[in-house]
């Protein structure tokens, strides 16, 4: 047996992760990285047209077509704006949700699909508690499907309404987004980070258009290596600094339903990642508020900031319906071509 | 069964040294004479495998597989395991205890190996090393070895208690066993289903960190040290992270019988291949950095890593058709293990094809202690593969032998055909030129 040290070090040739077929439906929005920046104008160009639209001529769209959303997990903002963009657009929407369906009696989330399908479902929105469920959705069902939030992992639309929000404000007037349309932008993301499906969407979206992305938040909640999640990401622990950075401050919630057995000291929290009026008037006097909701007052963010002039948190609502108006109309119009083999 | 003449083949036996054309006679389960080309005598009646152009090497060796029986035969039976096992020129496999119940005692143990159970090769039991695997207690290792049991592991689960671990070692020495262990901080992989890098947090999957696994492996070879007797055999299963094999390497160097096995998916594939959650390309340990798969291969290259070992895992397809987070561990491997080793190892990194062979029998035998296997001396079984050593050809999982398909393996390219399995002096699987 040899025990020397090895002193030869070959080229290793084994092979490459092979090329994702996801998605398998072109109308599915699975990952923001799903969108080619021709796609993501197409989405963003789309979704003023129709916020804007005539109800009456917008509810023709996609009359009487069938929208099933399955929701693992509770929601206000992503469900009702999903549901109110279907609609708008005249299609029918059914909600199943794990609390008042067979999903409770065991049934698997590929059963639940292939039902809905069954049922004549043509798309389906789907929020779950595990990273990577809608692509086990789609590839059982084939259909669109629109994530919702997947786990810990993406929330798309989020990310998309996050970026509709940040160009109004930032970009006033910008109508089709380049690879620098955001160029010398900051936006900085604050909290927990590591059980946060928005912060990935917006971490992997955002750089696209020329933004930096500054995540911050405590070791716990934010990990080293989120900053190799992908290009123009970069780590600021000190909240002060990342403020004074950004034109733009992402707060997000401690979701303490995935803490996982994490003690976490709240009061040290506060004292150092929370949103205040005096840190936003010292350190970001100019810049835009975010959050994705729910928000706790009191902890994350202080109900002042919150309320206050820079916070731009109901836009973001308001352009969620928009955006998703956009996402939906892709979804049942893209698969329609037949693209599908 | 008849005898059998192997004829115009090319012998590669590295534990016997002999790497040359020569004409083999297998005579009741026995290799009975080896002889050059044509010069075999007192062969009348026997049947003639014409091996020409075909490499001879002893039967394959696999020592840690599951066969998922008894309880859990949805997903793979002793029959379709062994199948699979001769389809991937195995004649002994290394079945773990993780079974319902727990092979924990001498009557399971003996049940596995009844002629009963329809196995085409050869089952080697290996038994819990604590009772129920729970890590609490330790079994009566030497009822379990007078029953056929080969050597003990908690397989799937780690032997966490240092007493204990320290209390197997011992004792499975005192009756010349090997305890294999699964080397995972449990305490440190809550949640985990992925090893823990960039690619679990962009997934937003909890990870395993290397850690774990390195933690456990340092601590067993300390409480080795500490034992002071030569006969105390830590083997550490599916090893998969660089600085185990760091461990290991540093502890062979200090003297200490430690030996360690790698499965083809952690050579061959990192996180990376997990793609979108890829069900088939979750097991424990996970697939980890491309840091840890280089130095896998490395320590194959150098000699430290002692065989090469499947991990054989089938689950049933609706199983792995779930969240990636709540699918079970573990992939197929005893039809791949010879192809990929041969394309990647000796065609891509030219480790010369003798010593594949020895990882994947001459050398498990041995640290196992299995006599007259992993060689093809004369008076040894007469288990044997013969292989097409340039056969192109391509994995299809669709013609496994195994009940499950959970393979990350599949479409493949492999190098090396197998076209006769024998167990014992029978043919136990004949392949397609």
């Amino acid at each position: 047996m040899t025990t020397a040290a090895p002193t030869l070090r070959r080229q290793l040739s084994t092979p490459q992760a092979p090329p994702s077929l996801f998605p398998y439906n072109p109308g599915s929005l699975l990952s923001v990285q799903d969108l080619s920046l021709d796609g993501l104008n197409q989405l963003l160009t789309r979704a003023t047209e129709l916020e804007t639209m005539d109800p009456v001529e917008r509810d023709r769209i996609l009359f009487k077509r069938r929208v099933a959303l399955l929701f693992y997990e509770p929601s206000t903002r992503t469900r009702t704006s999903f549901e109110l963009a279907a609609k708008a657009l005249g299609a029918d929407t059914t909600l199943v949700s794990n609390l008042s369906s067979s999903i409770d009696k065991g049934e698997s989330l590929k059963d639940t699909g292939l039902t809905l399908r069954a049922l004549g479902a043509e798309a389906i929105i789907l929020r779950h508690n595990s990273s990577g469920a809608a692509w086990l959705l789609e590839e059982a069902t084939r259909l669109p499907v629109l994530n919702a939030g997947d786990g810990m992992h993406e929330h798309p639309t989020q990310a998309l309404l996050d970026l509709r929000t940040i160009l109004a404000r930032l970009r006033p007037g910008v109508t089709t987004v380049d690879e620098k349309t955001l160029e010398g932008v900051t936006v900085a993301i604050v909290g927990d980070i590591f059980h946060s499906r928005v912060a990935r969407s917006d971490m992997l979206l955002l750089p696209r258009l020329g933004a930096s992305v500054l995540l911050c938040g405590p070791r716990e909640l934010l990990p080293d290596l989120a900053a190799k999640a992908g290009p123009g990401i970069e780590i600021d622990r000190d909240f002060a600094n990342a403020l004074r950075r950004s034109q733009a401050v992402i707060m997000l919630r401690i979701q303490s339903e995935r803490l996982a057995g994490l003690q976490l000291d709240q009061d040290e929290y506060r004292e150092s990642y929370q949103l205040t009026g005096p840190r936003l008037a010292s350190f970001a006097p100019e810049a835009i508020v975010l959050h994705p909701g729910p928000i706790i007052r009191g902890l994350e963010i202080t109900a002042g900031v919150a309320d206050g002039f820079q916070s731009v948190i109901l836009d973001q609502v308001r352009n969620g319906v928009a955006i998703r108006m956009a996402v939906v109309e892709r979804a049942l119009t893209t698969a329609q071509k037949g693209t599908r083999a | 069964m008849s005898d059998l003449v192997i004829r115009g083949g090319h012998l590669l036996d590295p534990a016997a040294g002999v790497d040359a054309p020569k004409d083999i006679f297998l005579k009741a389960g026995r290799v009975a004479d080896i002889a050059a080309p044509g010069k075999l005598k007192g062969t009348n009646g026997a049947e003639v495998i014409d091996a020409a152009g075909l490499t001879v090497a002893p039967g394959l060796i696999d020592m840690h597989v599951h066969l998922r029986e008894p309880g859990f035969a949805h997903k793979e039976t002793i029959v379709t395991g062994t199948a699979c096992a001769a389809a991937g020129g195995f004649t002994s496999v290394a079945a773990m205890p993780n079974t319902r119940p727990v092979n924990d005692s001498p009557d399971t143990v003996r049940w596995m190996q009844s002629p009963d159970r329809g196995a085409v090769v050869r089952v080697f039991p290996i038994a819990a090393a604590t009772r129920g695997s729970k890590g609490e207690a330790i079994n009566d290792y030497a009822a379990l070895k007078s029953a056929g049991a080969i050597a003990v592991s908690d397989d799937g689960l780690p032997i966490l208690k240092d007493g204990i671990m320290r209390e197997a070692l011992a004792a499975a020495a005192r009756v010349g066993l090997c305890v294999i262990q699964h080397a995972e901080d449990t305490r440190m992989t809550v949640g985990g289903s992925m090893n823990q890098g960039p690619a679990s947090f962009r997934l937003g999957l909890r990870g395993m960190p290397a850690e774990a696994e390195v933690s456990i492996v340092e601590r067993d070879i300390r409480l080795v040290s500490e034992l002071r007797d030569a006969r105390v055999h830590l083997h550490v299963a599916h090893l998969s992270t660089a600085g185990a094999l760091a461990a290991v390497r540093q502890a062979r160097r200090n003297g200490l019988r430690v030996t360690c096995e790698v499965a083809p998916h952690h050579f061959l594939l990192t996180d990376e291949h997990v793609g979108f959650y890829n069900t088939n390309a979750k097991m424990c340990p996970p697939l980890r950095s491309a840091a840890d798969r280089d130095a896998m291969i490395e320590g194959i290259l150098d000699g430290v890593v002692d065989a090469i070992a499947t991990d054989h895992a089938p689950h049933a397809q609706h199983e792995k058709e779930v969240e990636f987070q709540n699918a079970p561990n573990g992939i197929l491997g005893l039809e791949t293990a010879l192809g990929l080793s041969l394309r990647w190892l000796h065609k891509e990194m030219k480790l010369p094809m003798g010593r594949i062979i020895s990882l994947l029998s001459a050398q498990p035998a041995a640290l196992l202690g299995m006599k007259g296997r992993g060689t093809l001396a004369v008076g040894s079984f007469a288990d044997v593969v013969i292989f097409d050593p340039k056969a192109e050809w391509t994995y299809k999982v669709t013609e496994t032998r195994s009940k499950s398909k959970n393979t990350p393996f599949n479409d493949w390219p492999m190098l090396g055909k197998v076209r006769w399995t024998i167990s014992e002096g029978r043919i136990a699987f004949t392949g397609q030129a």
